[in-house]
This record gives C-alpha cells, structure tokens and sequence, in this order.
C-alpha cells in the first residue's frame, strides 16, 4: 500500500467522540484536604471513611510519581484537576432504566450499546456509571434474590460498612503506590459485588465507564469479594468522548477470592486515545489486584486494551491459598501516539499455585508498547507452575514494541517458563489472503484477529464479539 | 577507611607511571571525580535491583606492585593450551611467567604499561572510546585506577595461528587488594583470532578484580572471546566488556562464571554495520552463598545484523544467580534477526534466579525472540535413566551436565570445555559423583 495511502487510512477520526452536554456539579479544580471533605459529603459518607481518605492523601503527600514505566508525557498538574463530577440530581437517582436521563440514553445510542437491550437480552445487569455517580443499577432484585451485593461503592459504604471495612485496601493498600494512594484519598465510584458463600452469580455483572465531564479526573474504586466456592463473572468496558486536555484516570480495583471461589474480570477499554500528535488522549493509571486468599480459589483477569494515550496497568493476582490459579490473557492495541506500559505480576506464595499469562501487543503508526511483568515464586511455593508468553505484533516501522519480563524464583521444585516474540505481519501470509481475493485491511485484521485468538476466547461472549470489532477499528489503516 | 572515599584513598598510594602522559591523567581525574559523584551502585539501581555490591564498599583494599607467584603453582592451575600468554599477577604484569614467543607478523600482544610507555599516543584513541567512565560506578574507577592490562593488536588479514591467553591470578594475601586492568583487543579487518580471558586465584583469595575489556571488530573480522571465570569463592569479580563491530564481522562470547563470592559481568555489543553477527553463549555455576549477575546487551544499529543468546545457570546450596539479557534494535534497523534465551536450573530450595530479558524492539520487519525458563531435573528422565541401571546421583549428575552441555558443545577449545565439565561435575554435591565418569571419558 503506498505510504500516502496508509497515512491517510491511519489519520483516522475517533468515531465515539462526542459530548453529552450535562450540567455538573463539580468540585473546582485542586486538591487539598477539603476537597476530600467535599467529595466524602456529597457521597454522604461516615466519618471513618473521611479519615481513612485523609489518612491516604496524607501517604500520597509524601509519595512521589514513579517514573521507571517507559512512558513519555508531560508532568501531571494535580492541583488543575477537579475532582468531583455528578450528574446533577445526586439525590434523586433513577431507578430504571425509563427514569434514566434520555440523554444518557442517548450517549448509550451513539456507542452503539442499547443498553436496555443489551442488558435485557444477555441478562446482563448493568450498573452503568456515568461520570462519578452510578446512574442506574438494573437487575438488581434478581441478584438480591441470589444474595449477591451489586452496588456502587459509595452505596456499599452507607449499606454495607462492615463489608467495606472489613475488605477495603486489604489488596491495593492506601500506601502501595503514587497512584492508589490518589485514588484511596479522592476516588468517586466504583462498584462492589459482595457473592456469599457457595453462591454461583446468575449473571455477568457488567459496568460501563465513560469520562464526560471535561476537566475532571475519574476515580473509581471497586472491590470484588467472592466467599468461599463462590463463582461471579465481572465485565467492566468503558469509551470516552473526544477532548483536548489531557484526563486523569487513575482507578483502583481489589478482588478478593477466599476457599474455592473463582472471579473472572474482563475489561475492554477504549478511552479516547489522543488526536494524532497525541493531543487529548486519557491517561490512564490503574492499579488492579486480585488476591487468592482461599485454598484453590482462582483469579482470572482479561483486558483488551485499544485506547488511552497512556496506559499503565498491570492488573496482578497474589496466589496466597495453596493450589490458587491465577491467569491473565491481554491484548493491548497501540496506534498513533499511544504509549502502553503494561502486563501483570504473579506472585506465588501458596503451595501448588499456577500461572498463566498469554500477553498480545499489536503496535502500529508511531506508538509505543511495554510488557512489564513479574513473576515471583517465594520459597514455600513448592510446586508452583508459570507460563508465560508474550507475542508482539508491529505494524508499521515508526512503532515500537518492548518486553520487561522479571521472574524472581527461589524454589527448586518450581517450574517458570517464559516466551517471547516480536516480529511483523507476514509478507506470505498477507499475500495468501490477498490471492484469494480477501483485500488488504481485511486479511490485516484476519491475521490480528488470530493473533489475539487465545486471548479473545477467554472473553465473554458479547465482549469477544465487541473486542474484535474495536481491533477493527483501531488498526483501521494501519497497514504497511 | 572505606566506603567510596577509601577507595580513592588508594589512589595516592598508587605506582606512579614514569612520565604519565597528561590525558591519562585527565581521564583519571574524570574516573575519581565520577566515582566520586555517583558512588557505589544501590539497589534502588535497576541496573543493580539483585546485586548487592555493599559488602564491596565496606571492604578495604590495598594495592599492590610486585608479580611473585610460584612458577610450578601457577602450572597447576592454568590451561594447558599452546597459545600465546601473558599472565597478571594481582593485576601487575609478569614477563617472566609470561610467553609470547613465535609471535610474529602484524599482531602485537603487549601490556598496557608498556604500550603506554613506548606509543602513548596509539592507545589513546582505543582506550575508554567504548567503555567511558560513566559507563558505570565501577568502570569509573577502573578508569581512575588505569595502570595495566592487555592490549592486543591483529593486523589486517592476520589469522592468528594460536589463541591469545590472559591468565589474571589473584593472590591469598593477608590484607586483600584490587586491581583494575583494561584489557584492548583490537581485531583488524579480516582478521581471525582467539582470546582467552582466564581468572583464577588462590583458595581463599578475597580480592576485588574489577576488569574493563574493550574490543573492536574491524570489517569481517571473526573474534572467539572466551572468558573463564574461576576465582576463589571469596574473590570480588565485576567485569565490563565492550564490543563494537562492523560490518561483516563475526565476534562469539563465551562467558563461563565457576568462581567468585560476588561475579559481575556487564556485555554490551555494539553492532554498528549490515551484517555484524554477534554470539554470547553463557555458562553460570553457583554454589555455597556465591553470587552471579550477567548483564548482557546486544544493540543493533544498523539493519540486518544478527545476534543468539544463550545462557544457562546452574545454582545449588544458597546461590543466586542473575540474568538480565537486553535486545535492542534501534529505528530502521529492519530484518533483524535477535534470539536469546536463557534457561535456569535450581537444584536447591534455597537458590534462587532472578531473570529479566528485554526486548526493545524500534523497528517492524524483525525477528526476535526470547525464551527463559527455571524448573529442576526432568524427573521422567531421571527414571528412564534409572530403569536403565544407573543409580540416582549418577543420573542427575549426567542430566546436570547434559544441561551444561548444550553450551559447551559451542566450545572449541577442548581445554576449555573440559575444564568447565570438571568443575561442574567436582562441585557438583558428593551424590554427584561424576569424576570418575569424565575421566573415563577422557581416557
């Protein structure tokens, strides 16, 4: 393909960006311990949960912003940023889908995401959070009938505070990073699943995030407990609207998994990932753990990752009961400017623990990509078994693709195996399908859609569909 | 006194060059005041995150400037290898043990003092060119401490008849010393050489050696670089080596670490022209509380130059061993071919490996890989080998050397590869007994 072609085919628009026009109730720009204080009242929280945020950003003081990801973007400006954004009737909140905001409905349209439909044809409850507020929670009886708690985090805070308290910073601590510590001192929502002893959930509990408000930073916090041979199946997917200024996004995800309990989290995230000098992206910042606390409990983690102009994230499982599993299947698509610093920790520390981690990274036009993950098998992880692999993918000569595998291993009756490659789309494979009449942008995204194969299968259904039309359309042009 | 200042004590209680030329004491004085500033790696260095280099700092070592080692010991311990020698003692060059007879042609092999002395001015564009002193805090103060080393030159279209042997021996001595030699190895344009870096010291020599190695790669030139590392269990080895090639030429690195309480090893391979193809082979045995680090850089710069990587660590008892192998091709360096791998045997609960391999990868049409693996013996084959009569120890043993073998098949110097195989073999715990086996092999 001539390469004025291609750079036209890659200079393409960001088809999801519009603006909802809402008003907001938002909190001015800074951040300081009356910041806190507002963002605590307008959640209507207790006061042991004002200290405990206090007590974060008082951590976050002292903390400075690491810089070893091999990232490049300009200082973050803490204090320009506000950080509380509500939808304008915080009190007096839908409780389905008819009393929803038409206009939020609307966004929902534009996504191509009925959510209604959606939700009622998979059977999916939604707890769909617009901005800061969690606007609507559907299905919600028929998960209280099961025992299940699906709710906002703030919600939970007010409903739930034993839960909470009990749960709450036990796997992201306040202190474990510049970025937890921010979001421990001002997250906004979020959501919390609370599934009871031996209960299997009856359904894919599902968020969608979006960033609207401009100028705003979103904050989520969300906390996942499955007690013992409990099963739930978590989706969260999330696409923003076109802006200029650079948007925070710094969330914090804890799972919690005790005997016999299986949490699978999906994620696919499209934020909005720049203009084509990189301008406006969202960056994106998030700390995502998940702790096997249980005997043969097991933590399943799998993103597909299009967007952002920044991403760092490595969503990590800590295989504390003996026989745990943790796994995490990633796909990680760059383009234009983006920069992704990505992948995963495994920790073993159980006995009998297994790991599997299956990285794909497609890195096209002129953006840049990072594995980063470790593996660590501490020395009572007798018998404790990785594998690793991570492919990239490059499309395009002005792209880079980097792997930062670290495995740190001090017992000898474990096994750890990692495999790497990095190479291009095949000249001969291209040509293949192009003598069957299959076009050029069709067999790219034949052959990165088999590349990200034994990652998409590990989705849920209607997300492997979305996930593979969103590779789509990121890589739309990138041919070389 | 010790600590960073203490080291630089030493610096004036130095031998003073006869007549230094004035940009050696430039480039002196630019190592101390480097070493000054950045002081002795930390861990909070990702370069240093599982090296602890603390127990270097607190050391106090002296100098020393006499070569007197017995002729008959030193017999016993080096290679039996026709090859061309010059031998360090502690860092200070010995004439009289050394033997570079027959030498003839475009080649020289000289000690550094003496190249200094006779041609200062032809070893200074060669000398720091790859490995400046902020390279590192240790290249640093090699550079402070420049003295002696080897400098070896191959002229142009010289194939060099027998390998060249750098034999480093350190000394038990009551206070320990360092040394810090440089070593130059310059391979003219199709040249073909072998050069052997060989350590080894006295059983209980505590000394820091902290060599810096640079070696240039002319045009098609092919240089087999063995470094055997044997020294005492207490000795401090950090060594740095450089590489730039250029186009055509064929440089293959065989790092073999048996010895040190705490080894270093720092490869960076520059590869500045088409077709530069680049080995590393590396073989890491530890055992007791022993400490081994490789580092390993390969850069390709230019397109279709190619490089393999591969590194194997056995560690017993409380040893740790560390891998950390970088590939980093540069934008527009297309149909790169980069492969590395790095394969880990723990044959203790309380070894433990600590492996990184990188890849940074900047342009599209390549190909590279890595692979690392750590696990134990394959407990199938050890039953196969069982059911066939032989017992435990010995099975694992052959497995253990098995393992080993897939390095030291690349080894052309017979010499070489059985000592390796030895020692693995001796130090392997008393159940693997497998002396005998090896010399019944031998014979």
């Amino acid at each position: 393909m001539a390469s004025e072609e291609m750079e036209q085919l890659v200079r393409r628009e960001y088809t999801q960006g519009f603006v909802t026009d809402i008003e907001s109730d938002t909190a001015p720009p800074g951040l300081n311990e009356d910041t806190i204080a507002f963002i605590s009242k307008k959640k209507e929280e207790p006061q042991w949960m004002l200290d405990w945020r206090l007590e974060a950003f008082e951590q976050w003081k002292k903390m400075s912003e690491p810089d070893w990801s091999h990232l490049d973007y300009p200082p973050i400006d803490y204090q320009a940023i506000s950080y509380f954004s509500a939808p304008k009737k915080p009190e007096d909140r839908p409780q389905s889908l008819d009393e929803v905001d038409p206009k939020l409905l609307e966004t929902y349209e534009k996504l191509g995401i009925p959510l209604h439909e959606r939700a009622a044809l998979a059977g999916v409850a939604v707890d769909a959070v617009f901005d800061s507020v969690s606007v609507t929670t559907t299905f919600k009886d028929k998960l209280a009938e099961a025992g299940v708690i699906f709710c906002s985090i703030s919600e939970a805070i007010r409903e739930h505070p034993e839960l909470v308290k009990q749960y709450l910073g036990t796997v992201v601590s306040r202190g474990d990073n510049f970025f937890a510590a921010l979001n421990s001192a001002v997250f906004t929502d979020g959501s919390f699943v609370y599934v009871p002893e031996g209960v299997e959930c009856p359904m894919e509990l599902s968020t969608y995030f979006r960033i609207n408000a401009a100028n705003t930073g979103q904050f989520e916090r969300t906390l996942i407990i499955c007690d013992k041979q409990a099963q739930v199946s978590y989706l969260e997917g999330c696409t923003a609207p076109q802006r200029d200024e650079n948007q925070l996004h710094a969330a914090v995800v804890e799972l919690v998994a005790l005997d016999d309990a299986y949490i699978k989290y999906s994620t696919v995230q499209n934020w909005y990932p720049g203009d084509e000098d990189g301008k406006g992206g969202i960056y994106n910042f998030v700390t995502k753990r998940g702790d096997c606390r249980g005997d043969r409990s097991k933590i399943s983690w799998t993103q597909v990752e299009t967007g952002s102009a920044i991403t760092w994230k490595y969503p990590s499982c800590l295989l504390r009961g003996d026989d745990s599993v943790g796994e995490f299947y990633s796909v990680a698509v760059t383009n234009g400017r983006q920069q992704a610093d990505t992948g995963t920790k495994m920790i073993h520390i159980g006995k009998n623990t297994k790991s599997t981690i299956v990285s794909k990274g497609i890195a096209a036009g002129r953006s840049d990509q990072a594995y980063r993950g470790l593996v660590k098998i501490l020395p009572r992880a007798e018998n404790a078994r990785n594998f690793t692999q991570c492919d990239s993918l490059l499309i395009g000569d002005q792209c880079g693709a980097h792997t930062f595998p670290y495995q740190e291993i001090s017992n000898s009756k474990s096994m750890v195996e990692h495999e790497a490659t990095t190479s291009k789309i095949g000249e001969d494979q291209l040509f293949y399908c192009q003598s069957r009449g299959i076009n050029e942008e069709d067999a790219v995204n034949m052959i990165v859609n088999g590349f990200c194969k034994d990652v998409f299968q590990e989705l849920p259904m209607e997300f492997a569909v979305e996930a593979e039309a969103l590779l789509s359309v990121t890589l739309e042009g990138s041919v070389g | 006194m010790t600590g960073v200042q203490g080291f630089l004590d030493q610096l004036g209680a130095r031998k003073q060059l006869d007549a230094e030329p004035s940009w050696i004491a430039a480039r002196r004085q630019a190592g101390a005041a480097r070493f000054e500033a950045v002081g002795f790696p930390n861990r909070k260095n990702e370069e240093w995150k599982y090296t602890d280099v603390s127990a270097i700092a607190k050391q106090q070592f002296a100098l020393t400037d006499n070569a007197d080692f017995d002729r008959a010991q030193l017999d016993a311990m080096m290679l039996e290898i026709d090859a061309y020698r010059m031998v360090f003692v502690d860092g200070v060059f010995s004439a009289e043990l050394s033997s570079l007879e027959g030498l003839e042609g475009d080649v020289s092999v000289e000690p550094l003092s003496q190249a200094l002395a006779s041609n200062h001015e032809a070893v200074g564009g060669a000398l720091g060119r790859l490995n400046n002193v902020d390279f590192s805090a240790f290249s640093a103060l090699n550079a402070a401490f420049t003295a002696e080393g080897a400098i070896v030159r191959i002229g142009r279209r010289v194939a060099l008849d027998k390998p060249v042997y750098l034999l480093f021996v350190s000394r038990k001595q009551d206070a320990p010393v360092m040394t810090h030699p440089r070593v130059i190895i310059e391979a003219g344009s199709q040249s073909e050489a072998t050069i052997i870096e060989h350590y080894i010291g006295e059983e209980g020599a505590a000394n820091l050696t902290n060599v810096v190695s640079e070696l240039f790669v002319e045009k098609a030139a092919h240089l087999v670089h063995y470094k055997l590392q044997e020294a005492s269990t207490q000795e401090f080895h950090i060594a740095s080596v450089h590489i730039e090639q250029a186009r055509d030429s064929h440089y293959r690195s065989f790092n073999l670490n048996l010895g040190g309480s705490i080894a270093r090893n720092d490869l960076v391979a520059e590869l500045n022209d088409e077709n530069a193809v680049c080995d590393y082979y590396g073989l890491f045995f530890g055992r007791g509380r022993q400490h081994m680090d490789n580092h390993t850089k390969v850069h390709h710069n230019a397109p279709r130059t190619y490089s393999n990587e591969n590194y194997k660590g056995i560690l017993d008892d409380r040893a740790r061993g560390v891998f950390n192998g970088l590939v980093h091709i540069k934008r527009d360096a297309q149909q790169v071919r980069g492969y590395q791998n790095n394969a880990n045997l723990l044959l203790s609960d309380r070894a433990e490996i600590d492996t990184k391999p990188e890849l940074l990868i900047y342009a599209d049409d390549v190909l590279c890989s890595h692979g690392t693996t750590t696990g134990q013996l394959d407990e199938r084959a050890v039953f196969a080998m069982r059911a066939r009569g032989l017992d435990e120890a010995m099975a694992r043993g052959l497995l253990t050397l098995a393992f080993a073998g897939e390095v030291l098949d690349s080894v052309n110097e017979p010499n070489i590869a059985l000592r390796v195989e030895r020692a693995v073999a001796g130090k392997l715990p008393d159940r693997f007994n497998l002396q005998d086996l090896v010399e019944a092999q031998d014979a």
